[in-house]
């Protein structure tokens, strides 16, 4: 088994990381389909080791109507370009003026910020993206196929434009797509794909991000089937650092910060994603024959 | 050679920065942007006598040139401050003052009893103004009878550095001041957010869960400094001025309007080493202005 270098030196737990502020370059925006677009930003240092599941704090210039800083998780990393790439989509005032950021301009980021995904070495295991809620996952799929797991990945939206970057998938692990209006692979929610219907129980762990009905219906077949699922949480933002304590979710230890305690969570802990295991059967994503 | 030592009281300051308690948690979580000793001090997140959860979520809303939050005095309680957090900022060399907040004078005084016990805590700030807990708070800080029964309380309980947080959402702020000063206050800083509310029209809902919340940032400046300027004048002891300062050019203008030091709040968030900027922005001032000493620029404003 092939552990990448950062993981050998700082566990799981990449607390000791020093977070930056730093000057970034923008060497590409792609659009890659609906509103989404990929920005390419190459440093002029090293890296700092970064997990998947992290996020950056950008800060957005020429917009004095947006004030605060925008957190976008690392869609992927090349540590020996210096390069990082955000997969984001624009939706509102910082994310439309970012899609026309050109290439040579700098962005101010903080990074690298949050928890990020834990790793597992068990080799069965699901990715579930919705939307743009993709982005960490990519990432994350990287890192696995670097340490020798190859995830199943099963990836939704509403149509083909809601799928973006589905070749990058492809090329890491065998990718599924569920459209709700059947224009790309099958119809339907991720949770009503036949991956996920006929073979949930086959994996030893769940990792999701997207909208968060996705996500909590995701997590709760996954509790169903007693499979641990890690959940990305999105949250308006201040800091970023967790010194304002604006980006609160409920968990059964009370008010955790999204930007330091998560954002990703173990979804048993997250108040109100739990499920009723006597009514479990009943939900239409558990295979009840 | 540029002197940037001021005096709060007891406190000295090797300059007048420090941060505004909620925009810098206890300092460790900026330690990997800026050397917290550097500055002049540092108001640690408020705490209250009893653990409190805050609010529901949302608890932000952007706005034009600032936010609004109405986070609601989340913290551990301050028993959990003294047994767990105080130690760990032993390390600064630096003025490390508590925000002291509660529902009750009790609470109040409760709090800093035991915050006065702390070595390495050299003052407090007494939030008498927090807009986003439904009793207490900001109800104490609005008017001057309560401000200085609670002021008074907590004097006799505290025997070091009492500074006095002021509220903004008053007619007139000087009666505070003033009422808080003859109770036994040894500073004030103003001012604390101002009462504002945000709602999204798609959902015609208000975007916060309290409703209204707290509005800080750029937008407030020019009401923070003339209140600043009017406090200045109406009392003798030293005034720390704070609202939406985010550059050094910022805390001139209220050192000018008559601050001996300045809290920097918000703009932590925007960039989390922008503090040290202005401590070097300051000595650049005063340097280009011939300026030897930063005290002979406080309420130096010409009219």
């Amino acid at each position: 088994m092939n552990i990448p270098n950062w993981i050998c030196l700082y566990g799981n737990k990449l607390n000791s990381v020093k977070k930056v502020i730093r000057d970034l370059e923008v060497i590409e925006n792609k659009p890659v389909g609906g509103n989404n677009f990929i920005l390419l930003l190459k440093s002029t240092e090293n890296l700092p080791p970064m997990r998947p599941g992290q996020f950056c704090q950008v800060k957005v210039d020429k917009a004095p109507e947006v004030y605060l800083r925008r957190p976008f998780s690392i869609h992927s990393v090349d540590y020996k370009a210096k390069t990082l790439t955000l997969l984001i989509k624009a939706i509102g005032k910082g994310t439309t003026v970012l899609s026309g950021i050109t290439q040579g301009e700098r962005l101010n980021i903080v990074y690298p910020l949050g928890n990020g995904f834990s790793l597992t070495m068990e080799p069965n295991v699901l990715l579930v993206g919705g939307g743009c809620g993709v982005a960490p996952l990519l990432f994350l799929a990287q890192t696995l196929k670097e340490m020798g797991i190859i995830p199943t990945i099963l990836v939704g939206g509403k149509t083909t434009e809601d799928i973006p970057r589905l070749e990058a998938y492809r090329k890491i692990a065998e990718t599924h797509v569920a459209t709700e209006d059947g224009s790309l692979g099958e119809k339907g929610l991720v949770t009503q794909h036949t991956v996920f219907k006929t073979r949930l129980a086959e994996f030893k762990r769940v990792y999701t991000c997207g909208p968060e009905a996705m996500m909590k219906a995701v997590a709760q077949a996954a509790e169903a089937l007693e499979i641990p699922c890690e959940v990305s949480l999105e949250n308006t933002m201040a800091c970023g650092i967790g010194a304002c304590l604006c980006c609160v979710t409920e968990t059964k230890e009370g008010h955790k910060c999204v930007c330091t305690d998560g954002p990703v969570f173990d979804s048993r802990n997250l108040n109100g994603w739990n499920i009723d295991k006597a009514s479990a059967c009943s939900l239409p994503y558990i295979k009840t024959e | 050679m540029i002197d940037l030592a001021v005096k709060i009281d007891n406190l000295q300051l090797k300059n007048p920065v420090m941060t505004a308690s909620g925009t810098f948690g206890y300092g460790l979580e900026f330690d990997d942007f800026l050397d917290v000793s550097q500055l002049g001090g540092i108001v640690v997140k408020a705490t209250t006598s009893k653990h409190r959860e805050g609010n529901r979520y949302p608890r932000l809303a952007e706005t034009n040139m600032g936010m609004l939050n109405s986070v609601g005095l989340q913290n551990k309680g301050v028993d959990y401050f003294v047994k767990e957090t105080y130690p760990k900022l032993t390390k600064y060399n630096t003025n490390v003052i508590v925000n002291v907040s509660d529902s009750t004078i009790e609470g109040y005084v409760e709090v800093a009893e035991k915050i006065n016990e702390l070595e390495r805590i050299p003052g407090i700030e007494l939030n008498i103004s927090c807009p986003n807990v439904k009793e207490g708070g900001m109800a104490f800080g609005t008017s001057s009878q309560m401000a200085a029964s609670v002021v008074k309380a907590v004097r006799k309980a505290y025997k070091k550095t009492l500074i006095v947080k002021l509220s903004p959402n008053v007619t007139n702020i000087t009666e505070i001041a003033k009422a808080v000063e003859d109770a036994g206050a040894d500073s004030v800083s103003l001012i604390n957010t101002l009462l504002g509310m945000a709602i999204d029209a798609e959902k015609r809902r208000p975007v916060l869960s309290t409703v209204t919340g707290g509005l800080s940032g750029p937008a407030v400046k020019p009401i923070a400094l003339r209140m600043v300027y009017q406090v200045s004048k109406a009392v003798k002891i030293p005034v720390i001025g704070l609202g939406g300062i985010s550059s050094a050019t910022d805390a001139i203008e209220f050192i000018l309007a008559g601050a001996t030091a300045i809290q920097v709040g918000t703009a932590n968030f925007i960039d989390p080493a922008v503090t040290i900027k202005i401590i070097n922005g300051i000595a650049d001032y005063l340097q280009r202005h011939q300026i030897e000493n930063i005290t002979n620029l406080i309420g130096a404003l010409e009219i």
